[in-house]
């Protein structure tokens, strides 16, 4: 069952830790379709963001709701980190994970785990042990693991922040082509480029608020705030 | 001198002929340490999870008696198995005293602290690895559970390997709630014992050859999981 999922909207929703408020109040409405890029410098509050929108991350103060009940929405969301983390097992194992959770059978997990090994470019290494993976290689892995259940939502943390060039491109176009499935993607990323080459629209965060918000092209061609033309010219912001 | 040579060689043959006694007293070691392995992973395995993944109230509690439970002397734990089993003790109405029952029982009181505290340090280790992606996979306790100790099913088995080490080469409680009896509770720790004190070295060193064997295959055993972990067999 697929309940509708959005509008996602955010109202003055903060997350503090021992009384320091490190995101927030945000306020925020996310439609159905492409992918939000949250941009911003180091410690502006991606992450918290990012995972306060996901669920995993406590709310201290507002309202975060999707267009369902929250039970309906859970199932629907995956989260990539920025370090991707490998469960003991081979690759296909790792990648089918997620079916045999929810009760796939075996074999019939398996069969959809090489589908998904082959689309992201690990057939060949399908039975090693996932630690021996490259660092590009598990970030494919855990894109395939995240993507293999389906989800309506698939929110990533900065998941080429580790990698070289050829690996993020390989990444890039995984996004690109699950964004062309109808996947809603909300990526957070401090790589520029990146940005530029994914974005629909975009979220800037600065100091752990929203600084601006807007389709992609306004963003990078006009800046609306000083810390996000600094931040686009490659300054040091803080 | 020529007494223990003579003992050694008896002892040998006594192993290579499989002397029916030394069979019957290894057969029998077996059977009580295995069972109480047995029942001392089923609770120890799930505890040492439960311990891992979930802040309960009584956390700190249980690891502290399991804590000290460790530290407790086998001696010490026949003692008291000897005195709830007794004939005017709780459990006395069940006439379990000198019987393999009651050994079982002591050595599932001396594994579990064991086998649990050894588990329950590499649950820990792989529940702070995989925390993170199984809290945002939205998995049940219960699937965290069983999923840590499927990958950590190499660590369990080591755990229990190191149980049953203990629990073949125990003497104190086993002799103190078994009895030694000929035929009935004898095993190889507490014939030993008893051969070596009434100056028996060839039965003595027969079942001294078996249990060092069993220590041996044990430590292979631990080895070659080790190995299959490496290479990401199984
Ligand atoms: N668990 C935590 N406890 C305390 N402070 C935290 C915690 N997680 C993040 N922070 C702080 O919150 C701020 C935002 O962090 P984060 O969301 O990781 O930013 P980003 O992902 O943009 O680098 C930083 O100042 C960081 O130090
Ligand atoms: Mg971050």
């Amino acid at each position: 069952m697929v309940s509708a999922l959005f509008p996602l909207t955010v109202e003055g929703a903060k997350a503090s830790r021992r009384g320091r408020v490190l995101v927030g109040p945000v306020d925020l409405t996310l439609d159905a379709k492409g992918i939000t890029v949250v941009m911003g410098p180091n410690g502006s509050g991606k992450t918290t963001l990012l995972k306060l929108l996901h669920g995993t991350a406590r709310l201290s103060a507002g309202r975060i709701a999707w267009a369902c009940p929250p039970e309906d929405a859970r199932p629907q969301l995956a989260f990539v980190f920025q370090r991707p983390v490998m469960l003991r097992r081979t690759v296909v194992q790792n990648i089918a994970y997620p079916l045999r959770l929810r009760g796939v059978s075996r074999a019939s997990a398996r069969a959809q785990a090489l589908d998904w090994a082959a689309r992201v470019g690990l057939d060949a290494m399908k039975g090693r042990p996932a630690w021996s993976l490259s660092g590009g290689e598990q970030q494919k892995l855990a894109l395939a693991r995240a993507f293999i259940a389906d989800p309506r939502v698939v929110f990533l943390d900065e998941p080429t922040a580790a990698l070289d060039g050829a690996a993020t491109r390989e990444i890039e176009a995984i996004l690109a082509a699950a964004r062309d499935e109808g996947r809603r993607l909300i990526l957070a990323t401090h790589d520029m480029g990146q940005a530029r080459r994914l974005a629909d629209d975009v979220v800037f965060l600065h100091q752990g608020r929203v600084a601006e918000r807007a389709a992609a092209p306004n963003f990078f061609e006009a800046p609306a705030t000083d810390a996000a033309r600094a931040f686009l010219k490659g300054d040091i912001v803080e | 001198m020529g007494d223990l040579w003579a003992g050694l060689a008896q002892g040998f043959w006594m192993v290579a002929t499989l002397d029916p006694e030394l069979v019957e007293i290894t057969l029998r070691s077996l059977r009580v340490t295995l069972t109480a392995l047995l029942i001392a992973s089923a609770i120890a395995f799930p505890l040492a999870a439960l311990l891992a993944v979930k802040r309960f109230r009584l956390r700190r509690l249980t690891i502290a008696i399991l804590n000290a439970l460790m530290g407790l002397p086998p001696v010490v734990v026949g003692l008291i198995v000897y005195i709830l089993l007794s004939r005017s003790g709780p459990f006395g109405v069940l006439g379990l005293l000198f019987t393999p029952s009651a050994m079982v029982i002591a050595q599932v009181i001396i594994l579990v602290p064991l086998i649990a505290s050894v588990a329950h340090q590499s649950l820990r280790d792989l529940w702070s690895e995989y925390h993170d992606l199984l809290i945002a996979m939205n998995v049940t306790p219960w699937q965290k559970i069983t999923t840590l100790m499927w990958d950590a099913r190499r660590a369990l088995i080591t755990a229990a390997l190191a149980g049953f080490g203990r629990g073949i080469g125990e003497v104190g409680a086993i002799m103190i709630v078994g009895g030694n009896i000929d035929h009935a509770t004898r095993v190889l720790t507490t014939a030993i014992a008893l051969e070596t004190g009434r100056g028996d070295f060839a039965l003595a060193l027969g079942l001294g050859f078996v249990l060092i064997a069993l220590a041996l295959a044990v430590n292979l055993v631990t080895h070659w999981l080790g190995q299959t972990e490496r290479e990401g067999r199984w």
